[in-house]
């Protein structure tokens, strides 16, 4: 085998070895969740109210320990996630969601790492696709004199 | 120094691709106008949020039946029921021993007890996050004297809404919450809600 | 009489100020170096008179002159001195007249360092630094002032907010913080020069390339310290909660890094001159945004400071930077021209422009989010909340993708790199990811720790090669040992050495950051005196209470010993506290952290006492948070490898210059 087609298949085994792990890692599901988890993640998408920008579920405060009993109650009373953030919503408004449902307006933080992120690409592809005419020839005086001066800069320390 | 080289240098850079002045300088302008125009829009953007206090927060409950509670009392023995007080204008205060503006609204929240006690309206103040015996001791020291509950896990400030102290609920006779206002009141603002409630009632 | 001197020192400076931008403006245009020096002179006095300034406040402090409103309402007579000092930058005024002082260093660090070699942009640029601080000065002296006094004088201060004076970190956050904001007014005020000049040639980057690597690596320490406070001092158990003012603080230094990379481009082909002298503009003005969302009652936050009429000047502050900024760039812009273009998309400047859209995308993303409340509101008048899941959810995939672009730029030459050359390189770095996974596979991690992990291995393995490939390439062409033909290496290329180290610094990070968030957990346990009470994997007992008396506080400190559940061997002993101050209606959690460290598998072990109950009982959050350690270690590791990049280079000889030498010289640019 030539060094290339031994670097390309050196690559191809690497990246199935990848493949196969990431599905093997995928077969498992976290479906049992403990009560504790469950008020955890319930907890992490509401904000505490009286401490700024802390989750209910990370706020040490003693509110936000009363919203995660609150929380457990209604979770063994059997109510679902939605429910009980509705109930929070009904109080304190969507403003105690830590993340903005897409919604209406509420889709324009969600859309700009998505647009964002397409924009960048094309924006990418244009700039290292762009061909410029640029003749090749003598380096003209005035250039010869911006080179020197350049140079004169380059060797300033620092 | 090398001034001199620069200048040539731009001059007839200068020349080079600008042969045409006017039309080129109106390109200029344009690519600015271009240019400045979103940043602009996204200062007028920022200025919106002058003047905005961002801890105020408008309430949910507006119009909406107030949640009922049952609680033990601080002051005396058994429970407050809200459920009871049906048919009254009931003043909920939310307060607690170690918040400042509390101390502040304490003389309006007195006088609004005092000058509509003998029409059935009731004032509570619900103890939140507090200590029983830092609690009493406020109530020892400023002399208040309407019904006072404490709220064990502050379920009720939570069914409430309730983010801070102090906050104060006005709720109508039909049970509906007419008004809610956060930081300390005002006897002015407790006298226009409070006949408010009243009035509503009387037409109901 | 520190008021005074205080305020004197202070209306002194910004006249100084006014007259060091008009003479340098004036000296420049008519030509006249002699005016212009009289601006340097300006500078130099202009920082003695805000050094000044900050001593009368702190003499003040020190002396426990209530009779300045910031004194009473920030120290008090029980705090100790210490946190005295420290009182001098823990409030919104104080914290300015840091940032004055610390922008009159760099004015007359500025005015110093371009003593004697002085490009055509000094004196535009000095002016422009001049004109900033003449803005924070007016806002020091008036709406913002420290010295504002008090008819009469108080027995006694209110003392520090509880949470400011309960850690020494306090010391060094806000300093590291400003030196790195303030630092990018440097290149931001020659990029400026420079436009207005016409001078528009790579000079302007090649003057401030230290200065800017050296900003961006306070501005790294600064951020990273400020996790390491969210940790170690508030208790919550993170270390980064997306806070708005968090969030401002880290959008200069994205785009900062987007800016180190693309300069690279510029100065080797001669590209990307008006995407440049954006981003720096950009960044700048990034860093008057962060002034004015903190200090300017926009956003509520843990840190907002609350003044209202400094909002709106803040505000005209930052349009005239922007306005100016690009308003200057969109009038140059034929001047800007390009001297190349991108050779083929399998290039390292390629791969740089990658870097670059995907820190803005970054950028934008943090930046949208944390205005969002704000655009909201003005719209729909309704109250919204941006937090941690979102920022979380919407940063990940993108710093995933940066990652992978941070392992294979190094591997690709400039201009344009043969394919098989480039998969050549490729191998070692594909097999250490494949392993990696197939390992986290093969013991029941999930997917998302073998993407990340892998990933990580990849741009460790990749980053490791291409140091070791130009190691070997001077012992081979020298015949030296390891240990010199490391030094060689380092000293022909620092930008490219230091680069790769800070890129090992940032994958140690990302590992640590990566593992806490998957493997972290933590719950909260009541224990009665002597109980042991089992949680998380290990065995925890409460054994009692002691209490500290200090004059500005009392201290409770709960023993708590954690215990291996197999052996019964004590692991650890913490001492998690709770500091009651009189001014504070809830007490202040301190909480204690064992540190992860390579001898103990990497693991924080970390307690934060909630209530505690007398002697009898107390309630405990107890967390085992894996790899925060590699966090701390990784900032370092950044910081390092930036001092290295910006190690200044032995000044080469003069040679003779000829059309012939031209060649040989463009080839020995420093990368």
């Amino acid at each position: 085998m030539s060094g290339r087609t031994r670097s390309i298949v050196v690559l191809a085994a690497a990246i199935a070895v990848v493949a196969l792990a990431a599905l093997i890692a995928s077969g498992g599901s976290d479906d049992n969740q403990t009560l504790d988890e469950r008020v955890h993640e319930i907890g992490a998408g509401l904000r505490c109210p009286v401490c700024l920008n802390l989750s209910v579920a990370d706020s040490p405060s003693k509110l936000a320990g009363e919203m995660r009993t609150e929380i457990e109650k209604q979770l063994l009373a059997g109510r679902t996630p939605e429910q009980i953030r509705a109930f929070f919503i009904d109080r304190y408004g969507g403003w105690i969601l830590l993340s903005p449902p897409p919604r209406g307006w509420n889709l324009v933080p969600w859309a700009v790492p998505i647009v964002g992120l397409l924009a960048g690409v094309v924006l990418w592809l244009a700039f290292v696709r762009r061909r410029a005419p640029r003749t090749a020839g003598e380096v003209t005086e005035s250039e010869h004199l911006r080179i020197e001066h350049e140079l004169a800069d380059l060797e300033e320390p620092g | 120094m090398s001034a001199g080289v620069d200048e040539t240098d731009e001059a007839q850079a200068d020349s080079a691709v600008e042969p045409d002045g006017n039309v080129l300088s109106r390109r200029r302008w344009r690519t600015v106008a271009l240019v400045l125009a979103p940043l602009v829009l996204f200062a007028l953007l920022l200025a919106t949020g002058l003047g905005r206090d961002p801890r105020e927060l408008p309430s949910e409950l507006i119009g909406q039946p107030a949640p009922t509670f049952s609680l033990p009392r601080l002051d005396a023995g058994g429970t407050l029921d809200l459920g009871e007080l049906r048919g009254q204008v009931v003043v909920v205060n939310f307060w607690a021993s170690w918040c400042v503006p509390c101390r502040e609204e304490h003389d309006a929240l007195a006088a609004a007890w005092g000058r509509y006690r003998e029409r059935g309206v009731v004032v509570l103040g619900v103890s939140f996050e507090d200590t029983r015996e830092a609690a009493l001791g406020f109530r020892d020291e400023l002399k208040g004297d309407w019904p006072l509950a404490d709220d064990p896990g502050s379920r009720t400030a939570i069914a409430y809404g309730v983010f801070g102290v102090p906050e104060t609920f006005v709720i109508a006779p039909d049970a509906t919450i007419a008004a809610k206002t956060t930081g300390a009141v005002t006897y002015e603002w407790l006298t226009d809600e409070i006949e408010g409630a009243l009035r509503a009632g009387n037409v109901a | 009489m520190p008021a005074l001197v205080g305020t004197l020192a202070l209306a002194l400076a910004l006249a100084l100020a006014t007259y060091g931008a008009t003479a340098a403006i004036v000296g420049a245009r008519t030509g006249r170096p002699r005016v212009v020096e009289s601006a340097r002179t300006a500078a130099y006095s202009l920082f003695a008179l805000v050094v000044v300034a900050n001593l009368a406040m702190l003499a003040a402090l020190l002396a426990n002159d209530f009779s300045l409103r910031y004194v009473a309402s920030n120290s008090s007579r029980a705090t100790p001195t210490f946190f005295k000092m420290l009182a001098l930058w823990s409030a919104d005024e104080g914290s300015l007249l840091l940032w004055n002082l610390v922008l009159g260093g760099y004015l007359a660090a500025v005015a110093f360092r371009f003593r004697f070699r002085r490009p055509e942009t000094f004196p535009w640029a000095l002016a422009v630094m001049f004109g900033i601080s003449a803005f924070y000065l007016v806002l020091v002296l008036g709406p913002t002032t420290p010295f504002a006094t008090l008819a009469v004088a108080p027995p006694d201060g209110g003392g520090p907010l509880p949470l400011l004076q309960n850690h020494p970190l306090m010391a060094a956050h806000p300093p590291f913080l400003y030196l790195g904001f303030i630092g990018f007014t440097v290149p931001f005020a020659f990029a400026i020069a420079a436009l207005i000049t016409g001078r528009v040639s790579d000079a302007w980057m090649r003057i401030t390339r230290r200065w800017t690597i050296s900003a961006w690596i306070f501005l790294t320490i600064g951020l990273v310290l400020g996790a390491l406070w969210s940790y170690g001092v508030l208790g919550w158990g993170g270390y980064w909660a997306w806070d708005p003012v968090e969030n401002v603080a880290l959008l200069p230094w994205l785009m900062g890094t987007a800016f180190l990379h693309s300069v690279m481009v510029q100065e080797r082909r001669g590209m990307l001159k008006v995407w440049n002298l954006s981003l720096i503009v950009g960044t700048y003005a990034l860093t008057v945004l962060g002034t004015f969302l903190t200090r300017g009652s926009i956003l509520a936050s843990v840190h907002a400071f609350a003044e209202s009429i400094v909002g709106p000047l803040y505000l005209a502050f930052l349009t005239l930077v922007l306005l100016g900024g690009f308003g200057l760039i969109a009038w140059r812009r034929e001047s800007l021209r390009a001297e190349a273009t991108f050779d083929t998309p399998l290039s390292r400047e390629s791969v740089f422009l990658g870097n670059n859209v995907l820190l803005l995308v970054l950028t934008f993303t943090v930046l949208v989010g944390t205005i969002y409340p704000l655009l909201a509101e003005a719209v729909t008048g309704g109250k919204v909340s941006v937090g941690s899941p979102f920022f979380n959810r919407n940063t990940m995939p993108v710093a995933l993708l940066l990652l992978f672009l941070m392992g294979i730029g190094p591997l690709l030459p400039w201009r344009a790199a043969s394919p098989s050359a480039v998969l050549r390189r490729l191998q070692v770095p594909m097999w250490a990811a494949a392993l990696t996974a197939a390992l986290l596979a093969l013991t029941g991690a999930g997917v998302v720790a073998v993407i990340v992990f892998g990933l990580a291995s990849f741009v460790a393995a990749a980053t490791v090669a291409e140091m070791v490939r130009g190691v070997r390439a001077q012992r081979r062409a020298h015949g030296i040992s390891v240990g010199a033909a490391v030094g060689s290496a380092v000293a022909r290329n620092h930008r490219l050495y230091g680069g790769l180290v800070v890129h090992l610094g940032l994958i140690a990070a990302v590992v640590g950051v990566s593992w806490a968030a998957l493997a972290d957990r933590s719950s909260e346990v009541t224990i009665v005196r002597g109980q042991i009470v089992h949680a998380e994997g290990y065995d925890l007992r409460f054994d009692g209470l002691t209490t500290l008396e200090e004059p500005q506080r009392r201290v409770l400190v709960a023993e708590l010993t954690v215990l291996d559940p197999e052996t019964a061997d004590e692991v650890v002993r913490l001492q998690p506290s709770l500091n009651l101050y009189p001014s504070a209606s809830e007490p202040i959690g301190t909480p204690s952290i064992r540190t992860g460290t390579p001898f103990n598998g990497m693991v924080d072990l970390y307690a934060s006492l909630v209530t505690v109950e007398n002697d009898t009982r107390a309630s405990f959050r107890f967390f085992v948070n894996p790899g925060i350690g590699l966090l701390w270690l990784g900032g370092a590791v950044m910081a390092l490898g930036g001092v290295v990049a910006a190690w200044p280079t032995r000044p080469r000889a003069a040679s003779p210059r000829g059309p012939k030498r031209l060649a040989e010289r463009r080839e020995e640019v420093t990368v």
